[in-house]
């Protein structure tokens, strides 16, 4: 069910520009003003997810450790598993951003008879690494329609990436091969592994459709159905100079629905699970030292709380006390002291 | 908000990242390169669409059927036969590889291999 619905959507949004382009002839619609609005949309609901996490108090300190915390001067810890100050929790960070440190210790779990057997599974970080990395070069390689001159650090990285001339012209793109395999994996992985499938919902198959959708496009363009690359860096260069204008030569239509399901992406990123990008830094999990001890952290929406000092709690049982033969601490500090509720502060009342 | 500085800078950061088209392009934008076509002729072998796109596939199966094939007639759509020869057929007309083929070779940055063999006119000349 989830998968057929989020592949007919998926299917709807591969339509539209295909009529919108193909048939109504609306090149302005689709190649300048949803590809700018999308973009804000992008932007904006990123900057929303941010002041939104960041606004959320944090009651407690809890980074999830798995190595010696800090203590004795001569118990060794481990720096990276309990990170004690800023610049160990920002290794740990860059480790776990840039490789997926934890995703590494994924295991999997399987019945053999009546027993759990836990085991090694690198796999889903394979994929994952695969297609993130992948997906990032090929956003950065993408700049090369978006600037001219094109600086030489970009051009250095397309050629690095279209080095292998063996398959024909024009030579096959490295990451183009790697996604589409870390692709199919982390899709196929949800759709064969039953227990995956089980808790998979349409949310976890629209993005991957919907990525797929948009390398599956861009590399028919690049090997098959030919555009005009010309005519599109006319356009998008456009784009990135504000002085955007539809090329006189026709391009296909394949582009609008490449350019529309990335407009689409950018849409959607913000308001869905492809936030992790933002969500990854804002995990307490993850960014916070672990250093309970040392450090008090103070649940920011603590207020002061109404007590009583003893001296005070002895002054008001002072003669049950005394009938018990409890002995009575005369020298029990008397402090003033305001009292408060949530509804704010008051003056000492007489108990 | 709680980490106010450390938040702003994350959203400048992103913010940069995500628009760095256009602070790459910030005051050395040059004009786009038009290729300079030939003057005597009105068309090429194929319609100016089909050639535009699909010219580096056309090159491709050209070197396949003369190289491996020994086929060196073409075909055009509109039934008109060419020889398959990129210097002698195409640089014909755009004989001048600086100003035609690089001027969007570089535009678009791509890497065409094809004079790793072929020579193109104005080179030649520079050798004769």
């Amino acid at each position: 069910m989830n998968v057929g619905w989020s592949f007919l959507i998926f299917l709807v949004l591969l339509l539209i520009p295909w009529v919108g382009v193909g048939v109504l002839g609306l090149q302005g619609l689709f190649a300048i003003v949803i590809p700018y609005v999308c973009f804000l949309v992008f932007v904006i609901g990123l900057i929303y997810r941010i002041l939104n996490w960041a606004k959320s108090p944090q009651p407690f300190k809890i980074p999830t450790t798995c190595g010696q915390q800090k203590s004795l001067p001569w118990i060794k810890y481990s720096r990276l598993e309990s990170p004690f100050n800023t610049f160990e929790v920002v290794l740990r960070m860059v480790l776990e951003v840039l490789f997926f440190r934890s995703l590494f210790r994924n295991l999997r779990a399987d019945l053999q008879g009546k027993k759990l057997i836990y085991g090694s599974a690198k796999w889903l970080w394979l994929g994952a690494i695969l297609f993130h990395w992948s997906f990032l070069i090929i956003l950065i390689r993408h700049l090369r329609l978006f600037t001219n001159p094109v600086p030489s650090v970009i051009q250095f990285l397309d050629y690095m990436d279209s080095f292998i001339h063996s398959f024909g012209v024009p030579p096959v793109y490295i990451t183009d091969i790697l996604i589409i395999a870390g692709l199919s994996f982390l899709l196929l992985r949800r759709l064969v592994d039953a227990k995956v499938s089980y808790i998979s919902h349409g949310s976890d198959y629209f993005p991957l459709f919907l990525i797929l959708g948009i390398v599956i496009t861009g590399v028919l363009m690049r090997y098959n159905l030919k555009v005009d690359v010309y005519a599109i860096k006319q356009l998008t260069l456009g784009l990135a100079t504000f002085k955007p204008v539809v090329p006189e030569v026709k391009i296909g239509t394949i582009f609008y629905v490449h350019l529309f399901l990335v407009s689409v992406l950018a849409a959607y990123f913000p308001f869905s699970k492809l936030a992790h990008m933002i969500g990854v830094f804002f995990s307490p999990t993850r960014n916070m030292p672990n250093n309970n001890r040392a450090d008090m952290h103070v649940n920011p929406w603590n207020y002061p709380v109404k007590h009583l000092t003893y001296a005070e709690w002895q002054e008001r049982f002072r003669e049950p006390m005394e009938n018990a033969g409890i002995p009575i601490d005369e020298e029990a500090e008397k402090e003033e002291h305001e009292w408060y509720t949530i509804y704010g502060p008051n003056k000492n009342l007489n108990l | 908000m709680y980490n106010a500085g450390k938040v702003i800078v994350f959203i400048v950061v992103l913010i940069v990242f995500f628009t760095i088209p256009m602070w790459l392009n910030f005051g050395r934008v040059e004009a786009i390169p038009q290729p300079e076509l030939p003057k005597d002729k009105a068309k090429c072998i194929e319609s100016k669409e089909y050639m535009r796109a699909y010219h580096m596939k056309l090159l491709d199966d050209w070197r396949k059927q003369a190289i491996r094939e020994n086929k060196h007639v073409y075909v055009a759509k509109d039934g008109e036969k060419y020889f398959i020869n990129l210097q002698k057929t195409c640089m014909k007309c755009h004989n001048n590889k600086e100003k035609f083929c690089d001027s969007c070779h570089n535009f678009v940055v791509t890497h065409p291999d094809c004079w790793s063999c072929h020579i193109a006119p104005e080179v030649a000349e520079k050798w004769q």
